[in-house]
């Protein structure tokens, strides 16, 4: 309303730059719902795990940040294979519902051996000179991270899309998610291509949580579970399953979000002012989350 | 069959909690043994994890330097209340009813200390807060003391600071609508900010957050476009750097201020360049001791930790003392016996200066303002009540 145009463009941008990080962590998600037909609790810890690595490997040791992102990411990644290892696959012919309080359970362990290992202190994420530069674009002074998360995950998404379409793992991968048993019966190694399910959806978690990181600086042990919450529903929104959708779904859930902040402010009406209701957009956007599954019930589900 | 061994596993986790609840009550009868035991309840982990462990470092301190009081040994039971309202409570209920503690120190954050305000009161164990500077927390509240000035005092501190220092004739206000202390002290600056400029209308804008939000930019964007001269915003330090920080990354170059919670090194690392010329009121400064018991709680600080002290951990200290004091004075260690000599705690020699606990349990006190430089908290002055 009194919202003007470069606040708009502030919010807009921020939106996109926020929906983006939170697709990384949502693909996670919608890859092993497609397949497993589980939720996976703990994915959000492992964005959590991702962001702490980088903290370590460039605060502890002496390698270039950029090879600290990397090597954080491939070892997030195969922390989640170990998850999955560990937490799931002995209950792979288990009721559905068994496999959900394991995740459930370890969601819990990884939040509390976090806070025991890395202290209820929080951390301050070592930002590199380069990725912390502010540039003015037209009267709007933005972080150039604003930029830089999106680009990153244009590029994964790239790399995913190809995997997914191009290779016999991402063949076998579309398959499973299409007709399990069939696909077992196939004789399709189901095992590898959840270990590669997982260790992919934990990199892009991770690579999320050092986004996460530049932008916000502060690392917490329970980081994850907000985050978490959201990118879920933005799965769900997206069609959980399917990887494009849950992207796009992130990206203009979050950018709705955010836009809907001019709620929060006090509107001024020249004669009138009517104070701003903090809180009220997370009301609305509540509304208009629970209307889009209601009306969308049939598709929401559906995998691609 | 899976389904039997459910029930029974849940009755088994039932009963044993039970157990364990009755059994903890029941140990009252060896309360009167050669240990007093004094409960602390502070944030270890959560949003104010900083503030309170600093503030354990200096009650340790403390218990190390004075392990006995009336021939009797003196025990710390330390629970985390995680920052959070509930635990806090249930803590302090822990404490009282399972530890069988005479007193209890704590907490960082009003609000935690609020939410054990009742529990205290009705079981007649004395508390005595380190750093909640809000005037709730010992209002109305017999069993409630602290051993810092409160929030009236450091708002007019603060809003004096803006209007004589910086010559601001405008301000505006960001808090963190979920914290006891950021709303209270955000009321009494704008109180004595409007006082002092003569204008009614000189908090041009007021906007709000919640702890744990990560994102500050759309109140920035709202707060900066009245144009104010100043802004203050006082909330956790984790919160606080991310808002300066973001502040700064929109172009927003006018100087912030906030309250004692933002003396911690978080503050500055998270913060990182940000966070330059920052400026805040608290209770304490190593640079300017006022007692000898500063130098002395300085030095053996230094000693045992390997860092300068800073406000929290000279509370911590104080607080632990103060109890001391009482007991001693008492000549006992019944809980009610404590309270009342607490409550006659007059020029007590502490590390953050002479601490009379007035009619409400609130100590008087000078403030300190310090600025961020270089990276580092700078001292810049006193400013007497």
């Amino acid at each position: 309303m009194t919202m003007s145009f470069t606040e708009f463009m502030q919010h807009l941008a921020n939106g996109i730059s926020l929906g983006s990080l939170y697709a990384l962590i949502a693909i996670g998600y919608t890859m092993v719902y497609g397949i497993l037909r589980l939720i996976n609790f703990a994915h959000g810890d492992i964005f959590m795990l991702g962001a702490y690595l980088t903290y370590y490997a460039i605060v502890f040791t002496s390698i270039p940040w950029y090879i600290a992102f990397i090597l954080a990411a491939v070892i997030t990644g195969i922390i989640g294979f170990l998850l999955e290892r560990i937490a799931y696959r002995p209950l792979r012919d288990a009721q559905r519902i068994t496999v959900l309080i394991s995740a459930i359970g370890a969601s819990f362990f990884l939040q509390n051996f976090a806070t025991v290992v890395f202290g209820g202190r929080p951390k301050a994420f070592p930002i590199p000179q380069l990725l912390n530069k502010i540039v003015n674009l037209g009267g709007v002074s933005i972080n150039i991270v604003t930029f830089i998360i999106p680009a990153i995950t244009i590029g994964l998404l790239i790399g995913l899309n190809y995997i997914i379409n191009k290779t016999k793992t991402g063949m076998a991968m579309r398959a499973l998610s299409k007709d399990y048993d069939t696909a077992r019966l196939m004789g399709i190694d189901v095992n590898r291509i959840i270990s590669i399910t997982f260790f992919i959806g934990s990199f892009l978690a991770a690579v999320g949580g050092i986004m996460w990181g530049i932008k916000y600086p502060q690392l917490m042990p329970l980081m994850g579970s907000m985050p978490g919450v959201k990118c879920f529903i933005a799965a769900v929104i997206g069609g959980i399953g399917n990887i494009n959708g849950t992207v796009i779904s992130a990206v203009v859930v979050t950018a709705a979000m955010e836009i809907l902040r001019f709620l929060d402010s006090s509107i001024n009406l020249g004669f009138i002012k009517i104070p701003g209701i903090p809180g009220m957009r997370m009301v609305i956007f509540s509304i208009i989350f629970m209307l889009v599954v209601i009306i969308r019930k049939d598709r929401l589900l559906k995998e691609n | 069959m899976y389904r039997k061994l459910g029930v029974l596993m849940l009755v088994l986790v039932l009963v044993s909690t039970m157990l364990t609840g009755c059994g903890g009550s029941k140990e009252t009868g060896g309360g009167d043994s050669d240990v007093i035991k004094i409960g602390v309840f502070e944030p270890m982990t959560g949003s104010s994890a900083a503030g309170g462990q600093m503030t354990v470092e200096g009650i340790e301190l403390a218990n190390e330097i004075k392990p006995e009081v009336l021939g009797k040994k003196v025990e710390l039971i330390i629970v985390d209340n995680k920052s959070d309202k509930v635990e806090a409570a249930n803590a302090v209920s822990s404490l009282i009813d399972k530890d069988n503690v005479v007193a209890i120190i704590g907490s960082y954050g009003s609000s935690l200390s609020m939410a054990a305000g009742d529990i205290v009161k009705e079981k007649k164990v004395p508390a005595v807060g380190c750093s909640p500077t809000n005037p709730l927390v010992t209002l109305n509240n017999d069993y409630y003391f602290r051993v810092c000035f409160i929030d009236p005092f450091q708002g007019t501190v603060m809003a004096n600071y803006a209007v004589k220092e910086l010559g601001a004739k405008t301000a505006a206000i960001i808090q963190d609508v979920t914290q006891g202390y950021s709303v209270g002290l955000s009321k009494y600056f704008m109180d004595a900010f409007k006082e002092l400029t003569g204008n009614e209308n000189a908090i041009v804008a007021t906007a709000s957050y919640n702890t744990g939000d990560q994102d500050f930019t759309a109140q920035l964007t709202n707060v900066s476009s009245a144009n104010p001269d100043v802004i203050f915003a006082p909330g956790n330090y984790g919160e606080s750097a991310l808002l300066i920080k973001q502040a700064r990354d929109q172009g927003i170059n006018i100087p912030i201020l906030g309250g004692d919670t933002w003396e911690s090194p978080e503050f500055l690392s998270i913060g990182g360049d940000a966070v330059e010329g920052a400026v805040f009121s608290t209770h304490f400064t190593a640079e300017a001791p006022v007692t000898e018991v500063s130098e002395e709680f300085l030095a053996k600080y230094k000693e045992k930790y390997g860092k300068e002290a800073n406000a929290f951990a000279a509370l911590g200290y104080d607080a632990y003392m103060v109890i001391l004091d009482a007991i001693e004075r008492a000549g006992s260690a019944d809980s009610v016996a404590i309270r009342d000599a607490l409550s006659e705690t007059k020029d007590f020699v502490g590390a953050t200066g002479y601490i009379t606990l007035d009619e409400n349990g609130d100590a008087v006190k000078s403030a300190v303002i310090k600025k961020v430089e270089n990276g580092e908290f700078v001292f810049l002055t006193v400013v007497e009540p």
